[in-house]
């Protein structure tokens, strides 16, 4: 055998970030549906990050004719593109602007709700016993509260601000992503090369970090695909119904301003089509892309 | 001289799923998986562990290599109770206790070449990063895997079932252990594949040192394998002997029974009817007294009462029963 | 002869081409006799089972050979059609795939009724009838699966075969994943079968020592195809075939005094690309280069004589002699590879 000067190991041992990340990101490329679902994700995020450039005008000033009056439910047109609301709002500012508090919404929750999920799964999952106990009968709990009055009473408590409406929701789902992570965490701990691990000296955190983790990831994946759904759904609900954050601009508060200014029957489509639409577009992009992850997780044979 | 594993009275009850009526009557049935389980290997034995699904050798084994806390009982390691080891102990009796596994295609992370694989113990013992290459070519070398570069950055799908054994047992040597638990290493391979990794479990032993246990319902295996044989039944010994004793002259009825049922190559075999009845009972309502007697041909009076007790019946073979 | 299988080729397609699982394989079944099919994972064996009771996989045809049950030749088209009743199969999963929702009983009664066209009471008449057969209480037709024990199960799974009284029962593997001393129950049940009712089998196995207690006669397959068949007895105590001759070597015998176990070199071969010539060759200690380009497999099956695929077959006394020295395995280039 050759001596090499230079020992051949691999150079990480540990988490194996890369081939996760690169596997994670592969996914969509395989995945019509999913593909479609991420387009539409990054769609929505360039209009968010260019909201300024693409409507430069403040969607919450009341806007005036060129004769002085009130710019009231204008319909749609050259200075309009969609109108504006009974009280001289332009719509098409409101749709772009409101694009930045749906994801931020969604994106926040989804980051709290498949970390908290993840982390409580693993550790509920691997090292059992009371705390096992304990965050499940936690999260028993919080399934058990149902989920639009309780965020509008948590609302009601903290304050109608968009970060409670996402904390809200974020208690909520967070047990669902913890409970599947936890029993997929039980199975693998059980697995012939986790008891290996063990056997040769393996730390707790180690076998959690560099065995069961990586294949727990698709799952927090499709977990914080639905959580963005949700959330934005559930913020829009909130505002429609009128707890929401009266000074910030969400497609929920538009529909909201719609319903009450009975824009529907005006015949005031262009009003609360847009926002309706664009809550449907992104939470099914969320769907799919969730989707695409659970076939990474659990693939189905297709065939040979 | 003092042994190196030894087992005093363990006991392991595993709750038992319960049915309504069970738990509407309050009653908690254990699955009794060990019951009352003492022996000792010593340093260079080669102890086989035999007996059919349920007689507790898996969880034996575990249990030896703290994968799973008794219910009752201790085990000592070297001197130490393993109930007592933790942090840097703890790690110490691992890098000396290793184990095989029954099933190679699950034994390794299908994420991991191979050479990860086999150096992940030197990692977790906090060996030197300089030292793994050489430890782990020496590991390949004793389990006959030639051409070392061929593997290394190989999958475990990539590899034959009798290859991953090899790098399974590789792996369980790379630290140098004192002992080894091998639980039904060769049973999911192919026929032709097992002469050469029994052979080679058999070397290895030979060449350093090692204690060996090796659990397995196959006893014309473990006659190849081990000098010393202990039978299990229904989570107690019932016979601890020389493994050619056992063999040629079983002194329990149910090892009689083991004997007597295993095929041999020769087509003149006895066919005559197996000495013992029924089936194996519920794990959770073992018969009283002897847990063999609902199925043993010369049950008496004396076996319902009274449990057998494991008692020396020639020299260094023990026996469980109240006929000897 | 009750079935006579001849030159049978049994193609997979797979997405690396086409793959032959079966490449020749020919034996015959005596009426009333156990035959005992044996060889290692990838051999073929449960590939020819199938195919000859017609439940071969989507990707699986046959390529070659013929298949004659009762003197008339059969295909998977008449095997379903026709046969389903005459030849019973209890592939290697039998145990598992009891329905777990239904009572084992009325599993059996369905068959009865279903495919056998019996009225409920004949059904569960036979049932009780069949349970008895295959030595389980009548009591536990009530019960379900899962309060059966492996054993049980198996048992089970044999009378489901037996229900439409076969002429000829295929079982594949039927007691590998039980204890040895289930195993020789069901062992002894199926000897006990053959005797009452005139049945022949066609036992699937890798363990020697099983074809030994049970069969009356043994086929040796290897890499697609057969290389020896005969009487149990013979092919056992005198080998002709090296492959053979390393079997008996590999299998530990629990009541002999040898202790040493000799492992046969190398690993069969893949079949996507099946080597020219004897297949066992380049494993075979006693290989000559003629065997590397001759192909070396059975064609026609007899059965009531001892027959070897091997080259050297005129030689074959010397052979065995040579293949009892563990040293003549352990020379081969192949030995410390496996």
């Amino acid at each position: 055998m050759v001596e090499r000067a230079e020992p051949i190991a691999p150079a990480r041992t540990g988490f194996p970030l890369l081939p996760v990340l690169r596997r994670m990101a592969a996914m969509p490329l395989k995945d019509p549906f999913a593909f479609t679902g991420l387009l539409i994700y990054v769609l929505f995020v360039m209009v968010a990050l260019l909201a300024d450039q693409l409507a430069p005008v403040d969607p919450l000033e009341i806007l005036f004719t060129k004769t002085g009056k009130l710019a009231a439910n204008v319909p749609p047109g050259a200075e309009f593109w969609l109108g504006t609301t009974n009280l001289g709002r332009d719509i098409y500012a409101q749709l772009v602007h409101g694009t930045r508090s749906a994801l931020a919404v969604g994106l926040s929750a989804a980051i709290i709700v498949s970390t908290v999920g993840t982390v409580v799964g693993l550790v509920s999952g691997y090292f059992g016993g009371a705390v096992d106990a304990v965050l499940m009968r936690i999260a028993d709990m919080a399934l058990s509260l149902p989920f639009l009055p309780f965020v509008i009473v948590l609302t009601g408590f903290l304050g109608a601000d968009t970060s409670n409406i996402v904390l809200a929701v974020a208690l909520l789902l967070w047990p669902n992503s913890a409970r599947v992570i936890r029993s997929q965490v039980l199975t693998l701990r059980e697995r012939a090369y986790v008891e290996a691990a063990r056997v040769t000296g393996a730390s707790a955190s180690r076998i959690l970090f560099v065995h069961i983790a990586p294949n727990i990831l698709p799952l927090s994946f499709v977990y914080a695909a639905i959580a963005i759904g949700w959330a934005i759904i559930t913020e829009a609900s909130v505002s429609f119904l009128g707890f929401g954050d009266p000074d910030s601009v969400s497609w929920g508060m538009m529909l909201q301003d719609a319903f009450s200014s009975q824009a529907l029957s005006r015949g005031q489509y262009a009003w609360f089509v847009p926002p309706g639409l664009c809550i449907i577009l992104v939470v099914v992009a969320g769907f799919f892309i969730s989707r695409g992850y659970e076939e990474v997780f659990m693939p189905r044979l297709r065939g040979r | 001289m003092a042994a190196l594993v030894e087992l005093r009275d363990v006991v392991k009850h595993f709750p038992g799923a319960r049915s309504l009526g069970e738990i509407v009557r309050g009653r908690h049935p254990a699955v009794r998986a060990l019951d009352g389980v003492s022996f000792d290997v010593g340093a260079r034995d080669a102890v086989a562990i035999v007996g059919e699904s349920g007689c507790g050798k898996t969880t034996l084994g575990r249990l030896m290599l703290k994968l799973v806390e008794p219910t009752a009982g201790s085990i000592a390691f070297d001197g130490a109770a393993l109930s007592g080891l933790s942090g840097e102990n703890l790690r110490g009796f691992r890098r000396q206790a290793q184990l095989v596994f029954q099933n190679p295609f699950e034994a390794l992370n299908p994420r991991f070449t191979i050479y990860r694989a086999v150096a992940e113990p030197l990692l977790n013992a906090g060996i030197d990063r300089a030292e793994h290459m050489d430890r782990v070519a020496s590991a390949f070398r004793r389990v006959h895997l030639p051409d070392l570069e061929r593997y290394l950055d190989k999958y475990p799908h990539q590899l034959s079932g009798g290859q991953l054994q090899r790098v399974v047992l590789a792996r369980a040597l790379v630290l140098a252990p004192r002992f080894l638990v091998a639980d039904e290493p060769v049973s999911m391979l192919d026929v032709s594949v097992r002469a050469g990794i029994l052979a080679l479990l058999r070397e290895v032993r030979d060449a350093m040192g090692l204690s060996a246990v090796y659990i397995s319902h196959d006893l014309a295996l473990v006659r190849y394998l081990c000098e010393r044989t202990l039978v299990m039944y229904l989570g107690r010994v019932v016979e601890d002997g020389p493994t050619d004793e056992i063999v040629r002259h079983p002194r329990h009825p149910y090892t009689r029974a083991l004997v007597a049922a295993v095929p041999v190559p020769d087509a003149d075999q006895s066919r005559a009817p197996l000495p013992i009845k029924g089936n194996v009972p519920d794990a959770r309502e073992p018969p009283s007294g002897c847990a063999f007697r609902d199925r043993c041909p010369y049950a008496m009076r004396k076996c319902t009462e009274e449990t057998p007790r494991l008692k020396p019946a020639a020299e260094g073979h023990a026996v469980a029963c109240h006929l000897e | 002869m009750i079935l006579e299988v001849d030159g049978l080729q049994i193609e997979y397609a797979t997405r690396a081409g086409a793959v032959r699982a079966v490449d020749g394989a020919s034996f015959a079944v005596p009426e009333g006799r156990i035959v005992g099919l044996v060889g290692e994972s990838g051999c073929g064996k449960t590939t020819a089972v199938r195919a000859i009771m017609g439940v071969l996989a989507e990707n699986g045809r046959r390529a070659g050979g013929r298949v004659l049950f009762k003197g008339q030749p059969i295909d998977e088209a008449t095997t379903r059609k026709h046969l389903w009743r005459d030849i019973a199969y209890v592939p290697q999963s039998a145990m598992n795939s009891l329905d777990p929702v239904y009572t084992v009983g009325s599993q059996l009664v369905e068959v009865l009724t279903r495919r056998g066209n019996a009225s409920m009471r004949a059904a569960r008449a036979r049932a009780a009838e069949l349970f008895d057969l295959v030595g389980l209480s009548e009591s536990r037709l009530a019960d379900y699966p899962h309060q059966f024990s492996g054993g049980m199960r198996q048992r089970a799974a044999i009378a489901m075969a037996l229900a439409l009284n076969p002429s000829l029962l295929l079982a594949d593997e039927p007691v590998t994943a039980l204890d040895v001393i289930v195993q020789r129950q069901i062992l002894d049940m199926l000897r006990d079968l053959q005797q009452r009712l005139r049945l022949s089998m066609v036992l699937v196995t890798h363990d020697i020592s099983v074809v030994a207690y049970l069969c009356d006669d043994v086929v040796v397959m290897y890499a697609g195809q057969v290389i020896e068949s005969g009487p149990v007895r013979e092919v056992l105590n005198r080998p002709r075939h090296p492959y053979t001759m390393g079997l008996r070597n590999a299998f530990p015998d629990l009541m002999s005094d040898a202790l040493e176990l000799v492992p046969i070199g190398g690993s069969p071969p893949d079949l996507s690309e099946p080597p020219a010539g004897c297949r066992f060759a380049p494993r075979c200690p006693f290989a000559l280069t003629a065997c590397e380009t001759t192909p070396a497999f059975i064609a026609n099956g007899a059965l009531r004589t001892h027959v070897s695929a091997c080259l050297r077959d005129a030689e074959t006394d010397t052979l065995r002699t040579a293949a009892l020295d563990p040293a003549t395995w352990q020379r081969s280039s192949n030995y410390a590879m496996s």
